[in-house]
């Protein structure tokens, strides 16, 4: 079967991961992110792999006014899309979001706002087309807020919630939302944090995750598997302990 | 973040990573200072090289296994060009359903092509193709004081002969552009004869060599008196024809991580002798595919684990044609009376096609390549008698598996090291090169 993949944040390692298992399925591809020329290194790379075409659009993830303008010409390029991959973010640093909040609502727009955006403009194609997944990055640390990265956590949050009631929206539709919540993955976001080695996945690992996930239509995916249990227990600790704890 | 090992785990220094994702990480990192005392690093791509060639200095080096995409191929012409952390294993799984094999490839898959340039790699068919480093057309390096470089055998011809072989020093290896070889089949024909010792070994060398692509041997290092030397001459071709099917990927792990090597005298005379009599008749053909016949060992994965975690090291060394037959028999011998050794003795007869490599390892000859497990004092005494006889023959030891070679030992053997050391990024700096130059 032919499918047709729009990637946001693409040039994100684990967006490049999952279009990487796409591409080997002989798929086509639209490609968005911020930089011309590490998109073109990638779609080079993704024909190589197998991909039958890759199409790219330049385009910053805050420049909303853009994005009906990208959706047209993937519609135009592909005819339909299957699944449309929301992969874009950033790291806050969140001791500079305590200080400067200017810092911080920027960085709440790119990792909440404009996600939520690409989810309504997404939403307004697949309703029409009355099929296919869309898929969003969110985060275990939508999870809870915890001391160590709140701000980050409530932008993550803000699009679980968002698309929960936007799956429920679209499902007489027959489209698919999924909310795919990462743990540690070793990419060059986290390359200054000190992950434990135990714990993190290669993005590698956490693409076959998403790419099992939106063929079997899960609503919310925790990868690897794992955190769907320290999560449990992090909601459920209580807040006598949960304040006094650095987590 | 988790530290790297050299595959030999010896000599133990642990390495600290830094992601390189993209080339600008590396103009980046290597503007920075790593480690407060050093200015300097390496890149490290799976870490298949045994002692300390692949470890920093500084024990600080740039992780490029994600630097993975493929730039550019033709499939008419078999041309590629890919980044330098993209690995054989996942080259062969991009480029053999298009009808293409990699033109040179060593005894493992989980090696990245810029590993694969900086040690100028070999393998079964070194006598018909020669090195890697003959197949490859263009290289993209980053140097701290040049930036961005290219080189090829015509563009800076210079650098480019420092940096075949050249042990990652001379540049940050950003991406690789080679020739790949045309196949029909993903299978192997291949021919498996039993020798009953070195003579017969260098008869079965002569006889089949120049009808077949890929040839090796391994000897029994173990026996001795009447079967000293004897061994499995193992000789294969691509199939003319046939179909095209990728090998599995899933392999076994090894499950545990031993205190102490399961390799030990016992165990090994017993693997060895059952290893020569698992074949009954004198000589088998058959079919096989690509994986089992190149890649043997990959289906265990961190097979190195199985000598504890004092590791092991290898001993590879390759010596010239005219002394070959006697220094090799020489060589068993001394191993053979040690009564240490290893699973496989790999014996390769080595062709005259030279590389464009100004360090590159083989010379027209035979090579031999063992494992030890790591002690201190006798691997000491034993290596040291080993090199007596290799460089009193002109023989020399290969970079990429060593933990061991004396400065003096290297520059005798490798005259145009020089050369490489005036080309040398001053900000990379291996274990090894400070070890045997300074």
């Amino acid at each position: 079967m032919n499918q047709n993949i729009l990637i946001i944040g693409a040039t994100s390692a684990i967006a490049e991961a999952v279009a990487r298992r796409y591409a080997e399925q002989g798929a086509c591809l639209f490609l968005v992110a911020r930089n011309t020329d590490k998109l073109q290194v990638i779609s080079s790379d993704l024909s190589a792999r197998g991909a039958k075409e890759v199409r790219t659009f330049v385009l910053d993830a805050n420049d909303s006014e853009f994005i009906p303008i990208m959706l047209k010409e993937a519609w135009q390029a592909f005819g339909s899309i299957n699944v449309a991959l929301i992969a874009h973010g950033t790291l806050p640093d969140q001791h500079r979001t305590e200080l400067e909040i200017p810092y911080a609502i920027n960085e709440f727009r790119t990792n909440g706002e404009s996600a939520i955006m690409y989810l309504a403009a997404l939403a307004q194609r697949f309703e029409s087309q009355s099929s296919g997944v869309i898929a969003v990055i969110g985060s275990v640390a939508g999870d809870r807020g915890r001391s160590s990265n709140y701000l980050y956590a409530a932008a993550k949050s803000a699009i679980e919630t968002y698309a929960s009631g936007l799956r429920a929206n679209l499902f007489k539709k027959g489209v698919h939302v999924l909310v795919i919540k990462p743990g540690f993955v070793a990419t060059p976001m986290t390359a200054d944090l000190n992950l434990p080695k135990k714990l993190t996945a290669t993005p590698d690992s956490v693409a076959k995750d998403i790419h099992r996930a939106i063929i079997k239509r899960k609503d919310v995916l925790y990868t690897p598997w794992f955190w769907n249990w320290i999560m449990l227990i992090i909601r459920w600790l209580p807040s006598s302990i949960f304040n006094r704890m650095k987590l | 973040m988790s530290e790297l090992l050299s595959w030999g785990r010896y000599p133990h220094r642990p390495q600290t990573p830094h992601l390189v994702n993209w080339p600008e990480d590396v103009s980046e990192l290597l503007a920075t200072s790593l480690d407060s005392n050093q200015d300097t690093t390496l890149a490290f791509g799976c870490g298949r090289s045994y002692g300390d060639s692949c470890l920093a200095e500084s024990n600080h080096v740039l992780d490029m296994q994600s630097m993975d995409r493929i730039l550019d191929v033709d499939w008419k012409k078999g041309v590629i060009c890919a980044q330098a952390g993209l690995t054989f294993a996942e080259l062969i799984r991009i480029t053999l359903p298009q009808g293409w094999f990699l033109p040179v490839t060593p005894g493992t898959k989980f090696v990245t092509l810029g590993g694969a340039v900086a040690n100028d790699v070999h393998g079964k068919n070194h006598h018909v193709m020669g090195t890697f480093g003959r197949h490859v057309r263009n290289l993209a390096l980053y140097r701290s004081d040049e930036g961005l470089t290219e080189c090829s055998p015509t563009i800076k011809p210079d650098l480019f002969a420092a940096t075949i072989g050249g042990l990652g020093l001379t540049g940050v290896i950003l991406a690789v552009e080679f020739q790949l070889r045309r196949v029909n089949s993903s299978e192997i024909e291949q021919r498996s004869i039993k020798f009953g010792g070195f003579d017969e070994f260098f008869e079965l060398s002569q006889l089949h060599d120049s009808s077949h692509e890929y040839t090796v041997a391994w000897v029994d290092c173990l026996a001795s008196g009447k079967q000293a030397g004897r061994g499995h001459y193992i000789a294969g071709n691509h199939l003319q024809e046939g179909n095209i099917e990728l090998a599995p990927t899933g392999s076994l792990r090894m499950p545990i991580d031993p205190p102490f090597s399961l390799i030990n005298s016992i165990t090994l005379r017993a693997f060895n002798a059952l290893y020569y009599n698992r074949q009954r008749k004198k000589e088998i053909t058959n079919q096989v595919g690509y994986d089992p016949f190149f890649y043997p060992l990959d289906g265990l994965q961190q097979w190195n684990k199985i000598y504890g975690r004092s590791g092991f090291q290898q001993y590879q060394c390759v010596v010239p044609q005219q002394h070959g037959r006697e220094v090799i028999r020489d060589i068993m011998r001394q191993i053979s009376k040690s009564g240490t050794g290893s699973f496989l003795a790999v014996l390769k007869q080595c062709g005259e096609l030279t590389s464009p490599g100004l360090l590159s390892f083989p010379l027209h000859g035979v090579s031999l390549a063992l494992d030890f497990p790591q002690r201190e004092q006798l691997n000491e005494r034993l290596f040291k008698k080993l090199d007596a006889l290799i460089y009193e023959a002109g023989g020399r030891l290969y970079p990429a598996k060593d933990a061991h070679m004396t400065a003096k030992h290297f520059q005798q053997a490798y005259s145009q090291w020089g050369k490489v050391e005036q080309l040398r990024d001053p900000k990379l700096l291996s274990a090894f090169w400070k070890r045997v130059t300074q």
